[in-house]
């Protein structure tokens, strides 16, 4: 019995070693793509002066939710500058991006196909289990392998752990939309994409806004982690101070990506349940709006 | 018979609808004799072989207990639903087996739905939701803007165009839902439970506006309903399901004079009888009836004859031309006249063959004869003494059936005799009303 041993690790990486050489061109473009995209919006989030920076940042945070949020983003992010984590907190904040919105754009096409079609549903079901459960750090492996040291194999292993919520929430939320007026939306004659253009998504919606969500504050975790695979950011800093058992530098990391969550956390989850901050600027133009006299009314009252 | 198919709005024909695994052969199964509950265990027959016509401008109701079968039956009727075998046949075109895209231009054009929970999109204004059906049929903004601020108004919500619909009441949610499905402009209206979501009174008002709304543009309409009162006050004809199966479709009052089995009996005990049966369901043959040239003592024979203190008098066309008293009649006959010309008063309470009895209380309590009935010509057709019409609302008996008269009270000539040749009582008489005055 000591002996026996399956090498599934072995025939993985063979595997794996295969998909490199035979899809090399693919794997080159993405990497290529990827750190571009990357580098040139942390280059363009720096080219941007830090007061002005952080006055965008603040405002973001009224329009979805409140004045308060703003204060708290202005005064965090100005200490983030303070303990000299600006820079790495911004290539961060691109990697989470840039990695949150691929994800979303993968997840919410899956999360309606399975929505709407059972045997999806029940192939994909497993595979997703099979990401999330999977320690985050071994998508490193192979994703090194694949697109070599740097940026890329980060925001590569970020997408595909923080993949899943994504696509169930939309699963859920599509099948959670209330079937009556799904049918509706048949009843009238509508073609299966209006009725998924205008109903099923906007009703599944705040669902749909609960999983980016989670797969921001998961892209941000795992953005952490990508510093072993040599992104540059937070995370490197943090593989830096470990390197180094510097204290300070690394409690200054960790606090910069403290600040960068609790910011994210609170502009996606108020985009997710917009009737729940009263105060916002989005808010106030929509009441603004809805106060606005319909035609009608107007044209009774002026014949009064 | 190309005749009778253009007067028919939609049909259904030996429609099922099973739900589970093998649902064919459980249609199979069902058509060579198998009942429901033997398939229980391995499928759901929601509806068997059900089969009816709906005439254009009717409402036909579909009534039974839940679970009976209705909403899958009505979602097959605009195809929301396959049936699992027969047809469905809206205004001469049959949906089963059609394309997706044919089936989405039927539904735009000749059926809309209202449904049980209102089914509106919460994130649009009333006015949104009321320009759906035109908006997806591709109709310019404003034209459809316009259309729908004319029906907003007609169903009573003119001024909340810019609400969203969880800023309504329920009952107001629901004029939203009737009117979506009237911007449509389709020719049939399906109804799930539409007034079942609200309470009462606000229900009775809905009911009484669709009934207006029906008269005005004559739509088609299928309504679905649990509440035998709803299907009597709504239904031109009743389709009563039981277990997935259609088992009496009728008019009101055939559904509750003479129910097919004892299940639609059952269902029928505890119906507003007052508000369902007509004048017309319960009168009976008029026989103190005198023609107008008849002379004072026929007329007096005749209310003799059948003990009434009254005769109504008819033309020759029997058009109801007034009511003789006896009184009037005896001094005709003292001073010697032969014409009851002079004597004919107007009849203050004739009532029509299509009143409710609910309105008949009122004319029977003030008429001091039975109640005259007459036609849309006139013409007296019948009468409603008030045993009549307290024996109608009873359960159990057949309204039109034989009666008991009860027995009639001993001529005043009689009883004064006997008080005149004996003493007289301790206590003093107290005086009551005309014996001779029929119930
Ligand atoms: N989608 C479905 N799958 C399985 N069974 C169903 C489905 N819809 C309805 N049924 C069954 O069909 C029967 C009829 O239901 P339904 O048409 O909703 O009745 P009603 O509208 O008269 O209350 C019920 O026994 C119900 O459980
Ligand atoms: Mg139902």
């Amino acid at each position: 019995m000591e002996d026996f041993r399956i090498p599934i690790g072995e025939w993985i990486e063979t595997v794996l070693d295969w998909i490199k050489i035979n899809f090399a061109v693919i794997f080159d473009g993405v990497g290529t793509a990827f750190s571009a995209l990357i580098e040139g919006l942390t280059d363009a989030l720096l080219a941007v002066p830090e007061p002005a920076l952080i006055l965008v940042f603040a405002l973001i945070g009224w329009l979805v939710r409140s004045w308060q949020l703003a204060i708290g983003t202005a005064v965090s992010f100005l200490l983030v500058v303070a303990m000299g984590q600006w820079t790495p907190a911004l290539q961060t904040l691109s990697l989470v991006l840039v990695a949150a919105i691929v994800t979303i754009a993968v997840a919410v096409p899956l999360g309606i196909l399975m929505a709407r079609n059972a045997t999806a549903s029940a192939i994909l079901r497993p595979v997703l289990d099979f990401m999330q459960t999977m320690p985050a750090l071994v998508y490193l492996i192979p994703a090194i392998t694949f697109f070599s040291i740097g940026v890329v194999p980060g925001v590569v292993a970020t997408i595909i752990f923080s993949l899943p919520p994504g696509v169930r929430f939309t699963e859920l939320g599509i099948r959670g939309v209330d079937p009556e007026r799904v049918e509706a939306g048949h009843a009238f004659g509508a073609t299966p994409g209006q009725i998924l253009r205008g109903i099923q998504l906007p009703l599944a919606a705040p669902t749909i806004m609960g999983g980016i969500n989670q797969v921001v504050m998961l892209a941000l975790s795992m953005a952490v982690i990508a510093g072993f695979g040599g992104a540059d950011g937070a995370g490197k800093e943090v593989v830096a101070a470990i390197s180094t058992l510097n204290v300070a530098r690394g409690v200054e990391a960790g606090l910069s990506v403290v600040v960068l969550a609790i910011f994210l956390d609170r502009v996606t989850s108020a985009l997710g349940a917009p009737g729940d901050y009263r105060s916002s600027i989005l808010a106030i133009l929509r009441r603004r709006r809805a106060n606005r006299p319909s035609g009608a009314e107007v044209t009774t009252r002026a014949r009064v | 018979m190309n005749e009778n198919s253009s007067s028919i709005a939609l049909s259904a024909k030996n429609v099922y609808k099973v739900f589970g695994k093998k649902p064919q052969e459980a249609v199979r199964r069902l058509k060579s004799g198998t009942s429901r509950s033997e398939l229980a265990g391995h499928a759901t027959a929601a509806v068997i072989d059900v089969s009816f016509e709906v005439k254009k401008g009717e409402i036909f109701v579909v009534m039974g207990l839940s679970g009976s079968g209705k909403s899958t039956l009505i979602r097959m009727l605009n195809g929301l639903w396959e049936a699992t075998s027969g047809e469905v046949i809206v205004d001469g075109t049959s949906i089963t087996g059609i394309t997706p895209a044919k089936l989405r231009q039927v539904r735009s054009e000749k059926i809309s739905m209202v449904f049980q929970h209102f089914a509106l999109l919460p994130h649009r204004t009333v006015l949104d939701n009321v320009a759906y059906g035109a908006e997806l049929r591709g109709v310019p903004r404003s034209e459809r803007e316009k259309r729908a601020r004319e029906i907003i108004e007609l169903v009573g919500l003119a001024g909340n165009e810019q609400k969203l619909p969880d800023q309504l009441s329920g009952g107001m949610q629901q004029r939203v839902g009737l009117g979506r499905a009237l911007a449509a402009d389709t020719d049939i209206l399906l109804m799930d439970e539409a007034f079942s979501a609200l309470d009462p009174l606000i229900r009775r008002e809905m009911q009484e506006q669709l009934l207006e709304l029906q008269e005005r543009f004559g739509k088609t309409i299928i309504f679905i309903t649990h509440d035998l009162n709803e299907a009597m006050f709504l239904g031109d004809r009743i389709a009563v399901m039981r277990d997935g199966r259609v088992v009496q479709i009728g008019t009101p009052e055939d559904i509750l004079t003479d129910p097919a089995n004892d299940y639609v009996e059952q269902f029928v005990q505890d119906v507003d009888r007052a508000r369902v049966l007509t004048a017309g369901n319960v009168m009976e043959r008029p026989i103190s009836v005198v023609a107008e040239g008849a002379g004072p003592r026929t007329a007096l024979r005749a209310m003799r004859d059948t003990y009434s203190s009254a005769v109504y008098v008819v033309g020759r066309d029997r058009t109801l031309r007034g009511i003789v008293r006896d009184r009037d009649a005896i001094k005709l006959v003292q001073k010697g006249e032969s014409s009851l010309a002079s004597i004919i008063r107007p009849v203050p309470q004739a009532v029509s063959v299509d009143d409710v009895l609910l309105d008949l209380f009122v004319p029977a309590i003030e008429s001091e004869v039975p109640l005259a009935v007459t036609d849309d010509r006139s013409r007296l057709v019948g009468v409603i003494p008030r045993v009549t019409l307290l024996a109608a609302l009873g359960p159990g008996t057949t309204a039109t059936g034989e009666l008991t008269i009860p027995q009639q009270a001993v001529p005043t000539t009689v009883i004064d005799e006997l008080l005149a040749s004996g003493e007289t009582d301790a206590a003093p008489a107290v005086h009551g009303s005309d014996p001779k005055e029929v119930h």
